[in-house]
């Protein structure tokens, strides 16, 4: 057990700083911000990953969780009370550290795409070795995505995201205490 | 100002916020697309931007400055209370002036000053979806922007063009977002729908009794819809503002008198005392 490590030390003002983190990553992809400093949460979660959950997560939204997450889950469901659904593709928000497959998870359908999920994905880094070039709404002539942890075929898995808009899952991307974010409509191609 | 107690910060609870806050991201993913949100009961009633006071609550933070504005004025009633409620549930600094502002929430306009990419600004949407006056069936709307059929409203342009010789549309008028879809983009004048147009800044709209949420994100299309031969064009009362001589702002007719009498004046009050301080 692990709930005695704490949560958000404020938790009104840290999850608003959080929120407008992943807002401003979400609205400008490519974008890296700050998120969790501070935050000591059980392993393996990032100090990111666990703001992002204390932020979003709570007991209306299924969290589809990776089993390596399984030393974390008590921390998890003390501080965000999140419910673990017994079927992935009902998940709100799916927390892995390895992409997982895109098509299982929820994509939302053409009368209501934000029905879809969102995968919180803790990653090695976001300052490469991988890079990617973005394009897309929130982006003013390009932008550019260095991360590590991806899988080599990221840019073809994402693509066939990317065509199903306005349905498809977004990406939050988490590493230390830092994230940033793939909304479902941005092209991703190598650099 | 006393700051009030006995509130959560911004007045909302957080597990409001929370949910607001997700439909806010997924408003965001999905450009002009309206998210439904379970809108709450605030204190005024629906029509007074109780949709926008909810998307900035779950905005705000302790450091914004925040700005409102009502048909382009700081200072009519709407705009006061609703700057005075932020002041007061959470202490938040307040301005009149675009540039000082983070978070500008508006009723009807788009400020003169163009805006920057740290800053967001919150429309008050009254009826969030742009064909509710040609197709009354929510599912049906629903289904039309699933399909991108907006044929329907295509046809109430061309009506207009061939009763009237132009557009009769003059504010909330119906604009494309990114290619995909229709958005209402509240009743802000025709004159300034260019403005949303790859704006720095992100755009949210929250309609509070119509319970939906959108966005554009930052630097995203907003074309106005028009034909190849009949281009929108953005339409301005042909005077100079008798206050500040301004030729390129939108205007307000005043009436003065009981003789007729009447002046245009700025509609955007900051824009317009600036002019006239000269800064």
């Amino acid at each position: 057990m692990n709930i005695d490590l704490p949560g958000f030390s404020d938790p009104v003002h840290d999850a608003q700083a959080c929120f407008r983190a992943v807002l401003d990553a979400m609205s400008r992809p490519g974008t890296v911000r700050a998120a969790g400093a501070g935050l000591l949460p059980p392993a393996p979660l990032a100090p990111a990953t666990a703001a992002v959950l204390l932020t979003l997560v709570d007991g209306e939204t299924p969290l589809g969780m990776a089993p390596l997450f399984q030393p974390a889950a008590d921390w998890i469901s003390f501080h965000c009370g999140a419910l673990v659904p017994a079927d992935a593709g009902r998940a709100a928000f799916v927390l892995a550290t390895a992409l997982p497959d895109l098509s299982m998870a929820a994509q939302g359908s053409d009368d209501r795409p934000e029905d879809s999920a969102t995968i919180i994905l803790q990653v090695a880094s976001l300052a490469g070795p991988s890079r990617f070039r973005l394009a897309g709404p929130g982006i003013q002539s390009h932008a550019i995505l260095a991360v590590g942890g991806l899988p080599a075929d990221f840019v073809a898995r994402w693509a066939r995201n990317q065509r199903l808009f306005p349905r498809g899952v977004d990406l939050i991307l988490c590493a230390g205490d830092r994230l940033a974010a793939l909304p479902r409509g941005i092209r991703v191609s190598e650099v | 100002m006393n700051v009030a107690s006995g509130y959560n910060f911004a007045y909302l609870d957080e597990q409001t916020k929370r949910m607001i806050r997700r439909a806010i991201l997924k408003a965001v993913a999905i450009p002009g697309h309206q998210v439904p949100f379970g809108s709450r009961e605030m204190p005024l009633p629906y029509g007074w931007g109780t949709g926008g006071i909810q998307v900035t609550a779950a905005v705000l933070g302790r450091d914004d400055v925040l700005k409102v504005i009502d048909q382009g004025a700081d200072d009519t009633t709407n705009a006061v209370s609703i700057r005075r409620f932020f002041a007061r549930t959470a202490g938040v600094a307040t301005t009149t002036h675009t540039a000082e502002a983070t978070v500008i929430q508006t009723r009807h306009r788009i400020p003169e000053t163009a805006l920057r990419q740290d800053q967001i600004i919150v429309y008050q949407v009254p009826q969030p979806e742009p064909l509710s006056r040609l197709e009354p069936s929510r599912e049906e709307t629903r289904r039309m922007h699933a399909l991108a059929d907006y044929g329907l409203m295509h046809v109430k342009l061309y009506e207009d063009i061939t009763r009237f010789g132009h557009v009769s549309i003059s504010y909330d008028y119906p604009v494309m977002v990114d290619g995909r879809y229709l958005m209402a983009p509240s009743p802000i004048p025709a004159f300034d729908n260019p403005k949303m147009d790859r704006m720095a800044a992100l755009q949210l709209f929250g309609a509070g009794r119509e319970k939906r949420i959108y966005a554009v994100p930052p630097y995203t299309s907003v074309r106005s819809l028009d034909f190849d031969d009949h281009e929108f064009r953005a339409s301005r009362a042909p005077h100079a503002c008798l206050l500040c001589g301004a030729t390129d702002s939108y205007l307000d007719e005043v009436v003065i008198d009981d003789q007729g009498g009447r002046m245009f004046v700025c509609s955007d009050t900051d824009h317009c005392e600036g002019r006239r301080d000269g800064t």
